[in-house]
């Protein structure tokens, strides 16, 4: 059977189960799967999907629910942790939560469960006037996560409120099934006034094939400010569609990091949505990866209204027979007078079979706006290697070096120091270098 | 030390080095002069192992080794350093970590352990006295924002860690103010010995007032066509380039 055949009949199913929640999210959930059934999975004549072919990931037969329950040891899975600060956890092990590694809280601040947020009455008022509404309804996957969303992290932080301790959401799988197919669903609210740090990972354990198909709304209220790190190092059998959706209301701002290094094929499908004045938006991102691998950044930064900042820039490095893909669309709307965009994409083909399709795509229709863009594409400056072998220092090192400099300004703009050591490391691990020193 | 013998070097197929041959012995200071696109980039590009440039013929010897087959950072591990022209930047790398991994590569590759924390912190501060570098300096980002001057008395920083036995001086003296040009001749002093040598490369005089030269050779069109002393060079600076053109000529 078609993997798309065998979800709709699934979800009827899962509706049986499910069928005792609140009406509003059954009418969500039913509009979502006819979405779903009309458009299908995504191909590459949509104009979106040209560069990134899904065939050969949905070929596999995938278990949509998996039932069974597994305990992971911490111990095992402490690297997958930024473990050397202290943080809430929220972690799933196959879509199921793990009380036994997380640490949530209702002091103050909720940071919970999706399953609780959906279910719960006291929860009901924010659920119904957020879940789903930052989410693209014509979007197919999208539709297809919102149709079969039970679990994933609930974060709602009330007003006046700065959570001092980063929180993680963390989604391991286990390998419990020959193939996983998983649609954790977050839904993260920040009152105004209120600062918050959310660092998200998607974990193989085993070899076996994993989809993930994830889906995460991010409400930033007036002055808010969240950054949202995304850590994607996952094996060559796992793949991952990150479909998030942030909207934004006056004077927040809000950053997603994007951090790709791993996993068989990445999608990630970010929106701002800004819909208020005096608004920052940033979204950053490092991406060096090899063999095979397939990392797709598609970005849309929509500007509504006036005196509103948005900052872009993806750094690509790719190696062997890798490929990228970044389409960047920056829409400033009539109203949104002295927008301020900025957008560049810089990328490195470090072997001549990599490639990388980079796209940027302005529409602008307001007079009075900055809006630049730029985009790069080339190779390891010779006379800047010669430099650095000069000095001693062999050419494999030589080379992460000056990759490591091209991608460097990314950080920058990290607040957590915490992250930046992780992925300073994990940048030293993929380049295959120890310098003594960390970068 | 060094032993060049009929060099001739290529890139993209343009002859740029038409047979120099020239001998350097430990303890000794050679200038190397000449006019725009005589070849003394190109010289001190081959001799430190630049892979875009093709030696088509000729020989290259350092301590009687030919050096050949050996690549830039292995040429840099029997002691060879070249200061360059236009130093690179290097965003996220700070000159203390950039010079630790320098040092400690080349230990590696003699087969050495990496230098105590102590020692290699006791050595820093010891040449950036010697260059006046300030300490603040030494965490900023290689060559990043540096000013002209600033990244030439880096340049020479780096040599002094790294101890090299024949350095190799691509017009350190251009973009330097008169105050800067001091420090960094200083610099060259104090780290001369009989041990090892250096080579200056130069457009002007003026550096050889402070680094004073035992040899000065002119360099034309990728040949020396002409060899002496001290006095050489203050012979160039008066009369200009043009009579050793046409002497070459004839």
């Amino acid at each position: 059977m078609e993997l798309k055949d065998k979800l709709l009949s699934s979800f009827m199913v899962f509706e049986d189960r499910v069928h005792d929640q609140s009406e509003n999210l059954n009418g969500i959930r039913n509009e979502a799967i006819k979405m779903f059934q009309d458009k299908g999975f995504p191909s590459k004549k949509d104009e979106d999907w040209k560069y990134t072919s899904l065939n050969a990931i949905l070929k596999h037969d995938y278990s949509i629910s998996p039932q069974q329950e597994t305990a992971i040891e911490f111990k095992e899975v402490k690297k997958y942790f930024i473990h050397d600060i202290d943080t809430y956890k929220i972690v799933f092990i196959d879509g199921k939560y793990s009380s036994f590694l997380s640490e949530t809280t209702h002091d103050g601040i909720d940071v919970c469960l999706m399953s609780s947020a959906l279910n719960k009455p006291k929860y009901k008022i924010i659920v119904d006037s957020y879940y789903n509404n930052a989410a693209q309804k014509d979007h197919s996957l999208t539709s297809l996560n919102t149709a079969f969303a039970s679990e994933g992290a609930y974060i709602h932080i009330p007003k006046n409120k700065v959570v001092e301790k980063p929180i993680q959401i963390i989604h391991f799988s286990t390998g419990n099934e020959a193939s996983v197919m998983l649609q954790p669903r977050n839904l993260i609210v920040v009152d105004e006034n209120s600062h918050v740090q959310i660092i998200e990972r998607h974990q193989s354990l085993t070899s076996n094939v994993v989809l993930t198909n994830s889906v995460t709304e991010i409400f930033a209220n007036k002055r808010a400010i969240v950054d949202y790190y995304k850590i994607q190092n996952d094996n060559q059998h796992a793949s991952l569609i990150d479909n998030t959706y942030v909207s934004q209301k006056q004077s927040s701002h809000a950053s997603v990091h994007t951090f790709s290094f791993g996993g068989k094929l990445i999608r990630n499908n970010l929106q701002f949505l800004q819909k208020g004045e005096y608004i920052d938006s940033t979204m950053k991102g490092i991406t060096i990866i090899g063999d095979k691998q397939h990392v797709d950044h598609n970005t849309l930064v929509h500007h509504i209204e006036p005196n509103c900042e948005s900052h872009q820039d993806y750094k690509g490095i790719f190696g062997d027979r890798s490929t990228g893909v970044f389409n960047g669309k920056v829409v400033v709307e009539k109203e949104a007078q002295k927008t301020n965009a900025f957008q560049a994409n810089n990328n490195i083909l470090v072997d001549d079979k990599a490639t990388i399709n980079t796209k940027p795509q302005l529409e602008i229709f307001a007079d009075d706006v900055k809006c630049s863009h730029g985009c790069t594409i080339g190779q390891l400056d010779k006379d800047a290697l010669f430099y650095l072998r000069s000095r001693g220092i062999p050419e494999k090192e030589a080379k992460a070096l000056l990759m490591y400099a091209f991608a460097n300004n990314v950080l920058e703009s990290v607040k957590i120091n915490a992250i930046k050591t992780r992925i300073n490391k994990l940048i030293a691990q993929k380049l295959g270098v120890n310098l003594g020193f960390d970068l | 030390m060094l032993h060049v013998k009929n060099l001739h070097a290529s890139v993209e197929d343009k002859a740029i080095l038409n047979g120099i041959n020239l001998e350097v012995n430990a303890g000794e200071v050679h200038a190397i002069m000449g006019p725009n696109g005589s070849g003394k980039s190109t010289l001190s590009a081959v001799i430190a192992g630049k892979e875009e440039y093709e030696v088509t013929d000729g020989e290259i010897f350092l301590n009687g080794e030919n050096i050949e087959e050996l690549s830039a950072e292995e040429r840099a591990h029997e002691g060879v350093f070249l200061s360059f022209q236009y130093p690179v930047e290097i965003p996220g790398v700070s000159v203390t970590n950039f010079v630790k991994t320098a040092i400690n590569e080349t230990r590696k590759a003699k087969g050495e352990d990496e230098m105590p924390a102590s020692d290699m912190l006791k050595k820093i501060r010891e040449k950036a006295e010697l260059l006046e570098i300030d300490r603040k300096f030494l965490s900023r980002s290689l060559n990043e924002g540096f000013s002209g001057g600033e990244k030439k008395r880096n340049e020479i920083f780096q040599m002094a860690m790294l101890e090299p036995k024949l350095a190799i001086l691509d017009e350190t003296d251009s973009g330097l103010d008169i105050d800067a040009l001091r420090i960094v001749a200083n610099g060259v002093n104090k780290l001369r010995s009989k041990d090892n040598a250096v080579i200056v490369i130069t457009h002007y005089q003026r550096l050889l007032d402070y680094i004073v030269p035992d040899f000065v050779h002119v360099l034309h069109n990728g040949k020396i066509v002409k060899s002496g002393t001290k006095e050489l060079a203050l012979e160039l600076e008066e009369k200009g380039y043009d009579w050793i053109k046409q002497e070459a000529t004839v």
